[in-house]
């Protein structure tokens, strides 16, 4: 099958998400008449792709969720039963969160492959169903008596206030959609980029369009496709469906959303307000389509409007069967492509304790006396080996993940030509990118000990003392490592991602 | 920003609109004291303002229809606000065809029952004037709707009081019964202005209540 083929299932999930989450940006507007659905369309789209195109692809490195699939028809697969449930979802007009198919997508695979499922995962989805409409419920109850407040100080005429509702509305729905398009590409295509059939064209030799970003603008237009043909009805729910909105509190849901999201999901905010010694905000898992929900219903509890009650079980199940659905979907699918058309799905991931892992671990006093047992043998079975382990010894949970790191095995060539070709050295700082120069060439088994190798050669490879100013500085390097640890890894046939 | 231009084009239609009525108001006052005071020349001019005010109100509520509508503009409330809008353009109609029928059926009005006539026509005019402040109120300051809203009722019971008791001391006096049902008639057509604005008036509650949900 061809890159194309492959492509497909990804535009089909980029799809699915224009046509379910354009609800949470401009469900409100659209739903309360304020804005005709085709101006919310135009402007979603638009936003949407500039999103996509500046901020989704500033750099090639953007893998997203499903970069934890390790074959390109596992990512496939998972991408086509995400998307499927998706629109699924979207055919029952219920709003469900992309983001909750693609990871039930995944556990999926992480079931189908007998890989480890992330325990923070399932944490993450679960706290999105309760902390996140509660938040964003309370923050709408909030920001909706303060307009009220402020409509009964400045009297607006009502034509005025109109005026501002709706342009409110735009503005939010446009700055909304920008976001949407720049966080969510990376789930939709950022997968693909590795096997990127695009290559970079520069225009008159003033604008440069990279491959990347041509990749990235083909997912938005599928975006923004789902948005024009397939958004309305999710939207009219959203807007309507849940209980009759007027165009103020219509506004107030929009911002308590987008509040509550820079607020409470901003590592960046936490990193700025820590910075200058002011108290932080928690970070809790948030999602745009649960925070609209959320505010919505705090809005009708307090104003004690209608709330339609039906149709907020039927959202609420909605978010419950869509990771699970998605889950089931996508282990069915893989054992079907897997054994029907014959394609990898997943390539098996070898873990070996051999003298370099067993060195490294009284390095890092990991010891266990259960551990002995596991020397010198090599395991194919995540699943297994961390029961092995977890019954074997009495480490701490997160030492047994280390330790699963630490033995992985696998081949990774530091190959110049991916790093001419794949590496952005605007992405890197100077020095580490001569680090990355200076170990051209070399091939590992670990790939932990390329990281100490590249830490060896300068600090800014290393990961600073944990704290919260230094928590941005660690999230991108582990970003910066996770694409190298994708780039440079060959198979036995060569280079990742081959059929 | 051309919808913030169509915002304010609209809002000065609309402040026209209830402008005009007013007007329309103070001209059918200023028209029936003309008539009862015999003044021809200013009777004809009320008549002549009126049509003219009449003729502008109802271009300017079929304008502001139609950018509500063309622009999709308060989709919330706009049904209500062309509801009101087409109530109170009926305060002015009801205005005009009362002058016009002192001027069609020139009626003859004895001097005991002119002071009647002449707070009757006040007492339509001041509800006329509550209620069109109200009318603003309503785009503005909802909450100061309420604070005139009962100024229209109370003029409006002042208007019927002084009606009833007019056409009593009508059927009383010793005119002859055609003449008596013939100026009956007419206290009942310069009394359903005042009735006409407590209307919108009730309209006008219950869209308060709506917009302040």
């Amino acid at each position: 099958m061809g890159i194309l083929l492959f492509l497909s299932s990804g535009l089909f999930l980029g799809w699915s998400l224009g046509a379910n989450d354009a609800a949470n940006v401009f469900g409100t507007a659209v739903g309360t008449r304020m804005v005709k659905f085709r101006v919310a369309a135009i402007i979603c789209s638009v936003f949407i792709i500039l999103g996509a195109v500046i901020s989704g692809s500033g750099a090639a490195h953007t893998l997203g969720r499903l970069g934890a699939v390790n074959t390109l028809a596992g990512s496939f697969t998972v991408a086509l039963a995400a998307a499927l449930t998706t629109f699924w979802m979207t055919r029952l007009n219920m709003p469900v969160s992309t983001s909750q198919s693609i990871v039930g997508a995944i556990i999926g695979w992480n079931l189908y492959s007998d890989s480890v499922t992330d325990g923070a995962s399932l944490t993450r989805i679960i706290g999105t169903w309760i902390t996140c409409p509660l938040l964003t419920g309370v923050v709408a109850v909030l920001l909706f008596i303060f307009a009220r407040w402020l409509i009964g100080v400045t009297r607006p005429h009502l034509l005025r206030l109109d005026w501002g509702t709706r342009l409110g509305l735009l503005i939010a729905g446009a700055l909304g959609s920008y976001s949407l398009g720049a966080n969510n590409i990376a789930n939709v295509m950022g997968v693909f980029v590795p096997d990127n059939p695009f290559t970079d064209i520069s225009l008159f030799g003033l604008v440069s369009f990279t491959g990347t970003q041509q990749l990235f603008l083909l997912g938005a237009i599928a975006i923004a496709v789902g948005v024009f043909t397939y958004s309305e009805r999710v939207m009219r729910t959203v807007g309507g469906g849940l209980v009759r909105l007027s165009p103020v509190p219509a506004l107030v849901v929009v911002l308590a959303q987008s509040i509550t999201l820079f607020l409470f999901a901003s590592e960046r905010l936490e990193n700025l307000l820590a910075s200058h010694g002011l108290p932080t905000f928690p970070l809790v898992p948030v999602s745009s389509s649960q925070a609209v929900v959320g505010a919505i219903v705090g809005i009708s509890l307090f104003k004690g409007a209608g709330l339609r009650y039906r149709v907020l079980g039927k959202i609420s199940l909605g978010w419950l069967a869509t990771p699970i659905l998605a889950g089931v979907v996508s282990f069915f699918l893989l054992f079907f492509v897997d054994n029907v058309f014959d394609q990898k799905v997943n390539r098996s991931v070898l873990y070996s304790f051999d003298g370099v892992v067993a060195e490294e671990l009284f390095r890092l006093d990991i010891m266990d006396p259960g551990l002995g047992k596991f020397t010198g043998g090599e395991f194919t079975n995540a699943v297994s080996l961390k029961r092995d382990l977890e019954r074997s010894t009495d480490l701490a949970p997160g030492q047994v993940t280390r330790v699963m790191e630490l033995a992985q095995v696998d081949k990774w060539v530091i190959d110049p030509d991916v790093i001419a070709q794949e590496v952005d050295s605007h992405w890197l700082t100077r020095s580490q990118m001569d680090a990355l120069r200076t170990l051209s060439g070399q091939e590992y088994r670990h790939f932990w000990r390329f990281e100490q190798a590249l830490a060896a050669l300068t600090d800014e490879w290393l990961p600073r003392p944990r704290a919260t100013v230094n928590k941005i500085w660690n999230k991108s390097l582990d970003k910066k490592l996770e694409f190298l640890e994708r780039v440079f890894q060959v198979e036995e046939n060569g280079p990742r991602g081959g059929n | 920003m051309p919808l913030f231009k169509t915002s304010r084009s609209v809002e000065a239609k609309i402040e026209g609109f209830f402008d005009t009525v007013a007007e329309g108001g103070l001209v059918f006052r200023g028209g029936v004291r003309a008539y009862i005071e015999g003044d021809t020349p200013a009777f004809d001019k009320a008549i002549v303002n009126i049509d003219e005010l009449e003729k502008r109100a109802d271009t300017l509520s079929q304008e502001v229809e139609t950018h509500l509508y063309s622009h999709s503009l308060i989709p919330e409330h706009r049904g209500d606000v062309l509801g009101l809008l087409e109530n109170t353009d009926d305060i002015i109609d009801t205005a005009k065809s009362c002058l016009y029928q002192f001027s069609i059926e020139r009626p003859d009005i004895p001097q005991e029952f002119h002071k009647g006539f002449l707070r009757l026509a006040e007492s339509g005019y001041e509800a006329v004037e509550a209620v069109i402040c109200s009318g603003r109120a309503f785009f503005k300051d909802v909450r100061a709707v309420k604070d005139t809203l009962y100024k229209v009722h109370h003029f409006e019971q002042e208007a019927d009081d002084v009606g009833e008791r007019l056409k009593g001391s009508i059927f009383a006096s010793d005119l002859d019964l055609a003449r008596k049902i013939h100026l009956r008639y007419f206290v009942m057509n310069v009394d359903k202005v005042s009735d006409q604005a407590k209307g919108v008036a009730d309209r006008l509650a219950i869209y308060t209540i709506k917009r302040m949900i």
